[in-house]
C-alpha cells in the first residue's frame, strides 16, 4: 500500500483519550528500534519501563494487533505509537522479520479459513441437528413475539389512558412516569418500545413547543405499537421494519449469507457515542455506483475500540449485507477487497443536494419507515452561520436565500465553530443527517491549498 | 426552527394508497378527509379526550405527524455576512500541522460531548503555556496560515496573532459574543471589536463578572490610560477591598504623573494592600511627590563621605517609622522578622527613583565599588537590586550584576558581594534577552548547573544558541563527573522545553557519544544525552525540517 495513513485516522482507532496521549508520546523515533513495514504490515521493538523492550506488530489489514506488552488496552499504545511513526514516514520498507512474520502468517491463515468456512459450514452442519436448532429457536422466537405482542398492547392501552386525562399533565409527571413503563417493555423484550417510551418522558422538558413534540411522539410510537399488533399481515419489508423498530434484532452471520451488495463504497462519515457501558461508532457509507446509503454500526465495550475505522472520504471497496426493511440503510460489512483508497482527485468532493431535495430525501424515507428521526444525505454549496436563533445552514445559491437549522443536541460547539472556520463564510459540501430536528453536522469538505481536506465535525 | 411546515403537496406519502402495501390502520388513509387541524389535535391532547373528545386522535396524530415530517421546507436564511478575505499566505507543512494538533488543548470548548479533558492530541499544560506560543511564534515568522479548522482551537491563545493571522479568524468572531471572556487580556493588536461602543462597556463594567471586569479595565487602560482612570474612579469607593488592589494592579499599564493624584488618594485607602500596591506604584513615578519625599528619607540615611582612605558610603538607617513613613506606605514593623532598622532602609532605598543617587554622588559602577559602613552592604544592595528591578533600570541592572564577575577577579576581601541568584535572575529580566542569555550562559561556564535554574526559567525561549550550548556542557560535565541526573531533573526541565530546535543535531551527536553512566533499568537512564533525547522528543517547534522557511 502506498498511501500511509493519515494520523486522524490512526488516532481514531485508539480505545480512549489516554491512550492517544500516550501514542502521541510513542510516535516520535526515539523508543523505537527495528522497526521496518512492507505493504501490509509494519513491526518494531519499543523500549518501554522494563528491562527488554515490547515487540509490536500491525497487520493492516483488518487492521489487527499484536504487542506483547501488558496492557489490557486494545490496541495499545505501542501498536499506536508505531502506526503513528509510520504514519509519519519513520519506518522504511523491509522484510518482515520471523517473530513478526510468524504471527502474521498465522493471522492471514486463520482469515482465510474463516473467510471460507461460512459458506461451507450449513452444509457441513447436520441436517437433523440443524433442524433441531432450527425448532428451538422458532419456539424461543415465537414465545418472544407473544411477550412483546403483549406489551405493545399494555403500551397502547397507556398512552390511551394518558391521553383520557390530557397531557397538560406531562411536565409535573416528569421521566419518572415513563420509567416504570419503559422498564416493562424491557421485560416485555421490546427494547425499542422501552427506548421510545423513556423519550416520551423527556419531551415535556424539551423547551417551548413541547405539547407539538409530544404529540408527535405519541402518535408515532402508537403507530408501531398498533402496526406490530397486525405485524403478520404487513408485507414483508414493512414488517422488518416494525420488528427492528420495535427491538428484534437480526443476526450478523445470518445477513452476511446473503444477498450481498458489492460497491466502491465511498466513507461519508464516523461519529462516536459513549455511555458508560458501551462506545457506539456509527460510520456512514455510499456506494458511488449505486448512490445507495449504508450504515455500519460498531460497538466497544469502554477500553476497547470500536471495531471498525473506515477512514472518512476514501473509497472502500466491500461488500455489504442491509438488515432487512421498508427502508433499508443499516448493514453488516462482509468481504473488504481491498484497502481504502483516496477516491480519483476529480471526485474528492461527493455530489450533494440543495436543502429542497435533501428535505425531499427525508421525505421519501419516512414514505417508506415513518419513524425515522433522519436521513443521511450530503448538502452542496452551504454556509454555516451562527445566527439570531441558533445555528443554521443557508443556502444563497438561487433566488430566494434559505436555510435549514442545526441540530444541535449531538454536535458540540467547538465542532461548529470548526466549521465556520473552514468554512469562512464560502458555501462548502456537508455530510451529515437530515431530520425534523434539523440537520445534524458530520463531515465537511473544504480547499486547503490545492487539496481537499475533510473535517469531522463530531469528532 | 428556522424551517417552515407547509402542508404537503407533493409527499408521495399521501399520493399513494397506503392500504394496499402498509395495513398499519387508518394512518395512511385517512388524509383524504376532513380533520381536525394539528392545533386542535395538541389542545385536545392536551385537554384530555375526555373533555375534548376526538376520536382516534393517536391515529390522527401518526398521519399528521409524519406529514408534518415529510412535508419540511427551508426557512428564509438570515443575510449572509461578508465571506472571510482569502488568506494568501502558505499552508503548514504536513509535519508541522500534525504538530500543531498535538500541541493544542483537547477539543470541545464550551461544553458539548468533545469536550472533556486530555482528549486529542494530548495538549497538557506545560505544551500549552511553553511551547505553543514558541510554535506559534516560529510558524508566524516563517508566514504560514493556521490551518482552518484549528483556527478556533487556537484564538484563545496568546501569541495566536503570530500565525493565525487576521484574516480568518475574526470571521466567525463577530458573532461570537460568548466568546469575548475567553480573550486573553495579551490579545491586544487583534481584540475583537467587543468595546468599541461605550454603552455595553459602562454596563460590562457595572454588571460584569470580576474577570470579565479586570479584563476590560486593562484593555481600556491599554487603549485610553485616561479612560480607563476615569472608569475606575467613577466606582472606585464601592468595591471590595481585594477588587480594588486588582483593579489599582491594572494601572500599571500605562502609569504617568496624572495618575499620581488618584494614586496619591490611595495612599489613605482602608485596606493596607491597597496602601502598599499604591505606594509602590508611585514610587516608580520618577517625578512623584512620594518619590521625592523617599528620596529625601534615602539621601538622608546614605551619605557619601570622603576618609583618608578614600571615599566610603556611611549608613544611618531611621531609628522609628514616623506617621509620614507609614502614610507612604512603609510598615511600622518589620514584616519578616528581619531587624526593623534594616527593614525601613530597605523599603526607603528600594522605593527611591535611582537617578537621586546619580545626581547626588555619582554613576552606580563607581558607587557600587564603594565600601559600605557598618555591614549595611547587604541591605543596600538589596534594596537597590529590588529598585532596579521594580523600575526597570537596565544601567543599574548590568552594574549589579556585574559584581559578582569583579568578586572572582581576585579582589580583596572588602569587595561587594554578589548578588543572591534569585535577585539576579529578576535583574536579568529587565535586560535585554541576548544580554541575559549571555549573562546566563557565563554564570553556567562559572558556577555550573547547582544554581541555574531559577536564571533559565527566567530566560526566553527558546534559547539561542550560546546559552543552550552552555546548557548543555553543563549536562555533559555533570554526567562526566557522575552526578545523579535526577539532582538536575529541574534544568533538564526547561531544556526540554527551551533549547532551540537548531540544537537537535548537537543533541543527536551527543546521544550517539554519550555511553550511559547509570544501569538502564532503575531508574531510566536521564544523562545529558538522554535530556537531548527528550528534548527532541518534546521539542514542540518541530525538528527544523518541519518547519522550512517558504521558497
Amino acid at each position: 500500500m502506498d498511501d500511509r495513513w493519515t494520523p486522524e485516522h490512526v488516532l481514531s482507532l485508539s480505545p480512549d483519550a489516554a491512550s492517544r496521549k500516550a501514542a502521541s508520546r510513542l510516535s516520535a523515533p526515539a523508543p523505537w528500534t527495528g522497526t521496518g513495514s512492507d505493504d501490509r504490515a509494519l513491526w518494531g521493538h519499543c523500549q518501554g519501563s522494563g528491562g527488554s523492550p515490547y515487540r509490536t506488530v500491525v497487520d493492516l489489514e483488518g487492521p489487527a494487533y499484536q504487542c506483547s506488552c501488558p496492557s489490557r488496552k486494545f490496541p495499545c499504545k505501542h501498536a499506536l505509537g508505531l502506526l503513528l511513526l509510520w504514519s509519519a514516514g519513520g519506518t522504511g520498507q523491509d522484510r518482515a522479520p520471523d517473530w513478526a512474520a510468524g504471527w502474521l502468517d498465522a493471522r492471514r491463515e486463520q482469515d482465510r479459513l474463516r473467510r471460507e468456512r461460512p459458506r461451507g459450514e450449513p452444509a457441513a452442519a447436520g441436517a437433523a441437528a440443524g433442524g433441531a436448532a432450527r425448532a428451538t429457536a422458532a419456539g424461543r422466537l415465537a414465545r418472544r413475539s407473544g411477550r412483546v405482542a403483549a406489551g405493545a398492547a399494555e403500551l397502547q392501552v397507556r398512552m390511551a389512558d394518558q391521553l383520557r386525562s390530557g397531557l397538560a399533565d406531562a411536565p409535573r409527571q416528569g421521566a419518572a412516569a415513563w420509567g416504570g413503563v419503559a422498564a416493562r417493555m424491557v421485560d416485555a423484550q421490546a427494547p425499542g418500545l422501552a427506548s421510545r417510551a423513556r423519550e416520551l418522558g423527556a419531551v415535556p422538558a424539551s423547551g417551548p413547543g413541547w405539547p407539538s413534540r409530544l404529540l408527535e411522539e405519541y402518535g408515532l410510537l402508537h403507530l408501531l405499537a398498533s402496526g406490530y399488533g397486525r405485524v403478520d399481515t404487513l408485507p414483508e419489508a414493512l414488517a422488518a421494519t416494525v420488528r427492528a423498530r420495535v427491538g428484534f434484532t437480526v443476526d450478523t452471520a445470518e445477513l452476511l449469507r446473503g444477498p450481498l451488495v458489492r460497491d466502491s463504497w465511498l466513507v461519508l462519515g464516523s461519529s462516536d457515542s459513549a455511555d458508560e457501558r458501551l462506545t457506539t461508532r456509527r460510520i456512514w457509507l455510499r456506494g458511488s455506483r449505486s448512490g445507495r446509503p449504508a450504515l455500519l454500526l460498531s460497538f466497544g465495550r469502554p477500553g476497547a475500540a470500536p471495531e471498525y475505522a473506515l477512514p472518512t472520504g476514501m473509497l472502500l471497496d466491500a461488500e455489504l449485507a442491509f438488515h432487512p426493511g421498508a427502508r433499508p440503510l443499516r448493514a453488516a460489512l462482509g468481504t473488504r477487497f481491498s484497502a481504502p483508497a483516496a477516491p480519483p482527485a476529480a471526485e474528492a468532493v461527493p455530489p450533494g443536494l440543495s436543502l429542497d431535495a435533501a428535505l425531499d430525501a427525508y421525505g421519501r424515507a419516512l414514505e417508506d419507515d415513518p419513524w425515522l428521526d433522519s436521513w443521511p444525505v450530503v448538502l452542496e454549496a452551504v454556509v454555516p452561520l451562527p445566527g439570531a436563533l441558533g445555528w443554521e445552514l443557508a443556502d444563497h445559491t438561487g433566488p430566494q436565500p434559505v436555510a435549514i437549522p442545526v441540530d444541535r443536541r449531538s454536535t458540540p460547539d467547538s465542532g461548529l465553530w470548526r466549521l465556520a472556520a473552514v468554512s469562512g463564510g464560502r458555501p462548502l459540501t456537508l455530510f451529515g443527517e437530515c431530520g425534523h430536528r434539523g440537520f445534524t453536522p458530520i463531515t465537511a469538505w473544504y480547499p486547503d491549498g490545492n487539496r481537499i481536506r475533510t473535517l469531522g465535525v463530531t469528532a | 426552527m428556522t424551517c417552515t411546515r407547509t402542508r404537503p403537496q407533493n409527499v408521495p406519502a399521501q399520493n399513494r394508497n397506503p392500504q394496499e402495501d402498509g395495513q398499519v390502520g387508518p394512518v395512511w388513509a385517512g388524509l383524504d378527509r376532513p380533520e381536525p387541524d394539528w392545533p386542535d389535535l395538541v389542545t385536545a391532547a392536551l385537554l384530555g379526550t375526555d373533555r375534548r373528545p376526538v376520536p382516534a386522535l393517536l391515529d390522527l396524530a401518526a398521519t399528521q405527524a409524519v406529514a408534518r415530517r415529510a412535508g419540511l421546507r427551508p426557512g428564509p436564511a438570515a443575510p449572509l455576512p461578508g465571506a472571510a478575505a482569502a488568506d494568501p499566505r502558505p499552508p503548514l507543512p504536513e509535519a508541522a500541522r500534525r504538530r500543531l494538533t498535538m500541541l493544542l488543548p483537547a477539543r470541545g470548548g464550551s461544553g458539548g460531548a468533545g469536550s472533556g479533558g486530555g482528549a486529542g492530541g494530548g495538549g497538557n499544560l506545560a505544551n500549552l503555556n511553553e511551547l505553543l506560543p514558541q510554535w506559534l511564534a516560529a510558524a508566524g515568522r516563517h508566514g504560514y496560515r493556521c490551518p482552518a479548522p484549528l483556527v478556533p482551537r487556537c484564538w484563545t491563545r496568546p501569541g495566536r496573532a503570530a500565525s493565525c493571522g487576521r484574516t480568518r479568524w475574526p470571521w466567525p468572531v463577530r458573532w461570537a459574543c460568548g466568546w469575548r471572556n475567553a480573550t486573553p487580556t495579551g490579545a491586544s493588536s487583534c481584540a475583537p471589536p467587543a468595546g468599541d461602543s461605550p454603552e455595553p462597556d459602562r454596563q460590562l463594567w457595572q454588571e460584569g463578572l470580576f474577570a470579565e471586569r479586570v479584563t476590560h479595565l486593562t484593555r481600556l487602560r491599554r487603549r485610553d490610560p485616561q479612560a480607563a482612570l476615569a472608569l475606575l474612579r467613577s466606582t472606585w469607593s464601592s468595591e471590595r477591598a481585594e477588587d480594588r488592589l486588582l483593579f489599582l494592579d491594572a494601572l500599571q499599564e500605562g502609569l504617568s504623573a496624572r495618575d499620581e493624584p488618584f494614586l496619591e488618594a490611595a495612599l489613605t485607602d482602608r485596606a493596607k494592600n491597597v496602601r502598599l500596591t499604591a505606594a509602590e506604584l508611585l514610587s516608580t513615578l520618577p517625578g512623584s511627590a512620594l518619590a521625592r519625599r523617599m528620596a529625601r528619607r534615602a539621601l538622608a540615611c546614605v551619605v557619601l563621605t570622603g576618609t583618608a582612605d578614600g571615599a566610603r558610603m556611611t549608613v544611618h538607617p531611621p531609628t522609628v517609622c514616623d506617621p509620614e513613613m507609614q502614610h507612604d506606605g512603609i510598615a511600622p514593623a518589620s514584616p519578616t522578622g528581619r531587624a526593623d532598622r534594616a527593614f525601613w532602609l530597605g523599603e526607603i532605598v528600594a522605593a527611591t527613583p535611582l537617578d537621586t543617587w546619580v545626581t547626588a554622588y555619582g554613576p552606580p559602577e563607581a558607587l557600587l565599588a564603594l565600601p559600605v559602613s557598618d555591614a549595611w552592604q547587604q541591605d543596600l544592595l538589596d534594596a537597590w537590586a529590588r529598585a532596579a528591578v521594580r523600575q526597570g533600570d537596565a544601567r543599574w541592572a548590568r552594574a549589579l550584576l556585574s559584581l559578582p564577575s569583579r568578586h572572582r577577579d581576585g579582589r580583596s576581601t572588602d569587595a561587594p558581594v554578589p548578588v543572591p541568584v534569585g535577585s539576579a535572575a529578576k535583574l536579568l529580566a529587565v535586560l535585554p534577552s541576548e544580554e541575559q542569555a549571555d549573562w546566563s550562559a557565563a554564570f553556567l561556564a562559572d558556577h555550573g548547573l547547582a544554581d541555574a535554574f531559577q536564571l533559565l526559567v527566567a530566560c526566553p525561549a527558546p534559547w539561542p544558541r550560546g546559552l543552550g550550548r552552555a546548557v548543555l556542557d553543563a549536562l555533559v560535565r555533570a554526567a562526566a563527573a557522575g552526578g545523579y541526573p535526577w539532582s538536575h531533573s529541574g534544568v533538564i526541565g526547561v531544556a526540554e522545553r527551551a533549547l532551540a530546535p537548531e540544537a537537535a543535531d548537537e543533541l543527536a551527536a551527543l546521544a550517539e557519544h554519550t555511553v550511559p553512566a547509570w544501569p538502564r533499568p532503575s531508574p531510566p537512564g536521564r544523562d545529558a544525552a538522554a535530556a537531548g533525547r527528550d528534548a527532541r522528543r518534546a521539542d514542540p517547534r518541530a525538528r527544523p525540517e518541519e518547519i522550512p522557511g517558504p521558497r
